[in-house]
């Protein structure tokens, strides 16, 4: 039941892009088209989650027992770029056509400040181990579905006629708002 | 040794050597600031205990007491506030965990008698502008000599007597959630004696 | 101060400001800017961590294989950002609650590493402080303004100072966070015209 609440919050409550503001980078850089936003989306969600079981593991049975819990930005950070690293030369030789379709999302997702953040958020929580995983999992579906909305409505945008002052990043600023007033309406559902 | 082994060598040297420095430099900066971090965070609950309780002259932090809840689940501190050597009020931290951005914490200050006098809100990840206005007067003075054990205590949507923030319900319900976990504790210590 | 010098403290202002022209280091910008006092303070914040960054990247260049300086830069720019976080929590505690999460997010703001990698690496101490600083400020005033925006719609304040009576209610919406995103577009838009009418 705390783990369907953790799922449900994360997802469409506290959604990380629409209402926590984590990961806006990619969500406004490669969300022109719905394929590439999905390819991101799973890129996010392997990561994310791989990521926060290793930053936890690291935290718990290194920084936390030696009292280097103030090196925890320095060494997530460093965990995080040597996974995508790890994970995109496995990816190549395992599975390439995974990786032709995640390849090129994989080091973008090193500067994504979502991954950081949910790592950091899970040890700040003081969730378990389960815990974690779920809240990094939902997180990554809520990123996922809040891009691949975003980046259907913004394929629409493409054939409509914009007024010129709007055109570009402004009128993608406002529809990102109006999505995340729609996702307003989930507010208090965990309550 | 080939070019290649050389090149390996010379990355893992640089980036060996940048860590080890960035740890030194870490810890001491962490070594200097570990003291007055503990302090800003003590100094911060003092004021907030010297907000909720009476005038007191005593140090509560010194005559701190750990108390539970009767279910024994919660440990919180309590802090009586003495003027004169006598008890005119006193301070407990407690939290809820059902705020609207999940976990809130609060120093309660009470009068002798069990009457809620004020509070202060130390950590929350409430909406700014919403759930944040719980920290201030608006919301709060309604609190002032309200008592629990004569009154309903939940907020009118419950059909209790205080008022919920506009917009705010559920972080209003944390804050009761949170201060009855308080009184809980007090009575359970009071009996228990 | 020559021609070169004074283009590269100003270009992070206005040619290529971060919040406004470049669209970089969103998180924070969209995040944290309910109040201008706090949009203030991780700018500044920001800014502190860029000096830092840029020069001792722009010392250290040198000595860096070209293939491992992405991670080194990591590295540096992390121990940054974790002094500056000690020493907000040790010094400027109610602004470290506030700013939270977002301050070791600073580590992955894309302008520290954008800049270390496109300027720092290949300029002189001298030059990469000016373009932090000049960076820095630009960040800065795109947050406070940003800041301000959304506190004297959403609160009826500025700075604190409230300028609504109390039973006045103010678009509450522009603190929240879709009203984040509005007002981003809608201070573009104005950033826009007004270089346009220049």
């Amino acid at each position: 039941m705390a783990y369907l609440m953790i799922f449900i919050s994360a997802i469409f409550v506290n959604n990380i892009v629409l209402s926590q503001f984590l990961g806006i980078c990619p969500f406004l850089g490669v969300s022109k088209k719905i394929s590439t936003a999905v390819g991101m989306g799973f890129a996010v969600m392997f990561v994310m989650t791989l990521s926060t079981i290793v930053t936890f593991l690291v935290y718990y049975s290194f920084l936390q027992p030696y009292n280097l819990t103030f090196m925890i930005t320095v060494t997530f950070i460093l965990v995080i770029a040597a996974l995508v690293q790890m994970v995109e030369i496995i990816l190549k030789k395992a599975s390439p056509a995974l990786y032709e379709a995640l390849g090129i999302f994989l080091p973008l997702i090193t500067t994504n400040c979502a991954v950081l953040g949910i790592a950091i958020l899970t040890i700040q929580k003081n969730y378990t181990l389960i815990a974690g995983v779920c809240y990094a999992l939902a997180s990554a579906i809520g990123f996922t579905l809040a891009i691949v909305i975003f980046a259907g409505i913004r394929e629409r945008l493409a054939y409509t006629k914009i007024p010129a002052s709007l055109q570009g990043t402004p009128i993608a600023l406002i529809t990102a708002g109006l999505l995340s007033m729609a996702f307003m309406g989930f507010a208090g559902i965990g309550n | 040794m080939t070019k290649n082994h050389q090149m390996f060598f010379k990355m893992l040297f640089t980036l060996t050597v940048i860590a080890v420095l960035s740890a030194l430099v870490l810890s001491h900066v962490y070594n200097l600031t570990k003291e007055p971090i503990a302090k800003a965070k003590d100094n911060r609950e003092l004021e907030a205990i010297s907000e909720v309780v009476s005038e007191f002259d005593n140090d509560p932090f010194a005559e701190k007491m750990i108390i539970s809840t009767t279910d024994k689940k919660d440990k919180l501190e309590f802090f009586p506030a003495r003027k004169n050597g006598v008890i005119n009020s006193f301070a407990i931290k407690t939290y809820s965990n059902s705020g609207f951005g999940g976990r809130l914490e609060m120093i309660v200050g009470f009068y002798i008698d069990g009457a809620i006098k004020s509070f202060k809100i130390t950590q929350h990840q409430e909406t700014p502008g919403l759930g944040s206005k719980a920290d201030e007067p608006k919301f709060k003075q309604q609190f002032d000599g309200f008592n629990p054990s004569k009154h309903k205590f939940k907020v009118r949507q419950d059909g209790g007597e205080i008022d919920a923030i506009t917009a705010a319900t559920i972080t209003s319900r944390a804050v009761i959630d949170a201060i009855t976990r308080a009184i809980n504790a007090y009575h359970n210590f009071n009996t228990g004696k | 101060m020559n021609k070169n010098s004074y283009a590269n403290l100003t270009r992070g202002i206005i040619k290529e400001n971060p919040t406004f022209v470049m669209l970089l280091g969103m998180c924070p910008t969209l995040g944290v800017t309910t109040s201008a006092l706090n949009g203030l303070g991780m700018g500044l914040a920001t800014l502190f961590v860029l000096i830092l960054s840029n020069s001792l990247i722009s010392i250290i260049k040198g000595f860096i294989p070209p293939m491992v300086r992405i991670p080194a830069y990591i590295v540096v720019i992390a121990s940054c950002v974790t002094v500056i976080e000690l020493l907000m929590a040790a010094y400027l505690p109610t602004l470290h609650s506030a700013l939270g999460i977002f301050i070791p997010l600073i580590v992955v703001n894309c302008i520290i590493l954008g800049r270390a990698e496109a300027f720092a690496s290949k300029h002189g101490l001298w030059q990469s402080i000016l373009d932090a600083v000049g960076m820095g400020i630009g960040f800065t005033i795109g947050l406070t303004l940003l800041g301000i925006t959304r506190e004297i719609l959403g609160n009826g304040s500025i700075f604190n100072y409230s300028f609504i009576s109390d039973s006045a209610s103010p678009l509450l919406l522009f603190i929240m966070p879709p009203g984040a995103f509005l007002a981003l577009a809608g201070l573009i838009i104005a950033f826009n015209k007004l270089r346009e009418g220049k």
